[in-house]
């Protein structure tokens, strides 16, 4: 099979240091084993997420995206651009459709532009690593590599909001996606396919503006994942997995709860799978560690 | 109240939506709500909300102006999409909360103390600064956003939290001292700039 080649917009959250760096690690093992090249987009910015609108307008919020894409456009012709993270992916697809539906802003971002000398077409397929795993590759390709299935390991597939809606992956529903749990199927662990809370709202950034409000949501999501006997949660997106895992002490403190909830990106289920080390699956990346990962990696 | 404030009241005295429908990004739509309720019933923080987004629409038709923009509801959306994907008229409504909170701050007219309107500005402002978001310098201005007592309290409380960022990496320190950025610098600000000064040409078109 030929290597894939990607546009790669990686994010802030992503960065050395920052608070979805363990991702970051887990997806570059993962691509790896898969033989995905993920070309970084040089000199990309901040996509301003979906919490930028106070302070910026629409046209400069549409800019920055734009910024992106004109950048990949220029340095990576040809390839689809690909974000691990909801929001960024959302926010460069969102200013992709709207200046395809609107000359006058498409002009105007031209112009904005202009002004570091970029200009942009916005024709290339923008994708969540997501679409690549389900779409370009397959669950027979992703099955097919893995060298130390899962078993015994129930997990609950968290989707969350932004990789599900608006766009979400091609022939999945807003209100029960599967793919998640095809995957965790995959890579040889139980899924829990009635997992009720699994397109439910964490509170996305309001869980650092409206703390109370959202860690009673994040409650329900560990609560029904406890109910169904869940060693773990599974989840695409570097908001839901940091508001579900290191929101789990206050929530013990405020309502007498006792989790302990692991919470893991899909990346890292399938480098440990895929036979790759502890470190190389970030399990070191855990505030609450995932104990079950661990045992089958260090075996 | 801001001079564009009452610049807009003037302009457009006898219908606050032709306002909205001007001004307000994606605000064409509000127009096509049909009242069935249908996310008001979808929001996750529905609860939250004096008034949800069903409301808000009427609000909007029926020209009550101040209770609509000085409301505290927009600023509860927290972005989940539920109510875009539910609309049987296809309305997008999320982004219409997001317009309606923006045109609130433009005109200077957002509830005082707000929290998620003063985080969603300095996240605004960290990320304007070097193009990318300083996780660190953010999580600080938000523990400190309502004064410095209160942020002490706060940043008592999240200290184990931090702690446990900071062990397994995913904060840095050391971000206090500059942190990631673009490297052009000046281009990033140059484009963003061009794009406030076009908005604001376009809106300063309507309101005049």
């Amino acid at each position: 099979m030929a290597k894939r080649e990607y546009s790669f917009y990686p994010g802030c959250s992503s960065q050395k240091g920052a608070s979805s760096s363990n991702y970051m690690v887990s997806v570059q093992t993962m691509c790896e084993e898969l033989d995905i090249q993920l070309n970084e987009i040089p000199d990309w910015n901040c996509c301003s997420a979906s919490i930028g609108y106070a302070g910026g307008g629409e046209l400069p919020r549409l800019a920055l995206s734009a910024r992106n894409i004109a950048l990949s456009e220029e340095h990576n012709p040809g390839q689809d651009i690909v974000a691990t993270c909801a929001a960024c992916w959302l926010a460069t697809r969102e200013t992709q459709e709207r200046l395809q539906h609107d000359e006058g802003l498409m002009a105007e971002t031209n112009t904005a532009l202009a002004e570091a000398g970029l200009t942009l077409k916005a024709d290339a397929p923008i994708k969540h690593m997501a679409e690549v795993l389900i779409q370009d590759i397959g669950y027979d390709e992703i099955g097919a590599k893995v060298k130390k299935p899962l078993e015994g390991i129930k997990i609950a597939g968290y989707v969350g909001c932004q990789t599900n809606r608006p766009f979400g992956i091609a022939g999945e529903s807003y209100e029960n996606p599967k793919y998640l749990d095809k995957l965790v199927d995959t890579l040889g662990a139980d899924s829990i396919p009635d997992y009720e809370k699994k397109v439910q709202c964490c509170g996305g950034a309001l869980a650092f503006s409206e703390p109370e409000k959202s860690q009673e949501m994040i409650k329900g999501i560990i609560e029904s994942a406890y109910d169904h006997g869940a060693d773990m949660i599974v989840t695409p997106c570097p908001v839901c997995q940091m508001n579900v895992e290191v929101y789990q002490d206050q929530i013990n403190a405020t309502h007498g709860t006792k989790f302990k909830m692991p919470v893991v990106y899909y990346s890292t289920l399938m480098s440990v799978a895929y036979g790759r080390s502890a470190q190389d699956a970030a399990l070191n990346g855990q505030v609450i560690p995932a104990k079950k990962l661990e045992e089958i990696a260090n075996k | 109240m801001s001079d564009m404030n009452n610049a807009m009241v003037e302009k457009y005295r006898n219908s606050f939506l032709s306002e909205v429908e001007a001004n307000v990004e994606e605000g064409e739509w509000v127009k096509m709500c049909m009242q069935c309720g249908v996310c008001a019933g979808s929001c996750p923080l529905g609860d939250a909300w004096e008034h949800t987004p069903q409301k808000i629409f009427m609000m909007i038709r029926a020209g009550k102006r101040e209770e609509v923009l000085a409301s505290d509801s927009m600023w509860m959306c927290t972005s989940c999409y539920n109510c875009i994907v539910r609309c049987p008229r296809e309305l997008p409504i999320t982004h219409i909360m997001h317009g309606l909170a923006h045109y609130a701050k433009r005109l200077g007219i957002v509830p005082k103390g707000q929290p998620t309107a003063k985080f969603a500005q300095l996240f605004w402002d960290n990320l304007m600064k070097k193009g990318r978001v300083n996780e660190l310098k953010l999580g600080m201005a938000l523990y400190f956003m309502n004064g410095f007592g209160e942020g002490v309290k706060v940043a008592m409380k999240n200290q184990k939290l931090g702690m446990n960022m900071i062990k397994t990496k995913r904060m840095n320190p050391m971000e206090i001292m500059g942190g990631h950025a673009v490297k052009d610098l000046s281009g990033f600000h140059k484009v963003i700039k061009k794009a406030e000064e076009l908005e604001e040409a376009r809106i300063a078109k309507h309101g005049g």
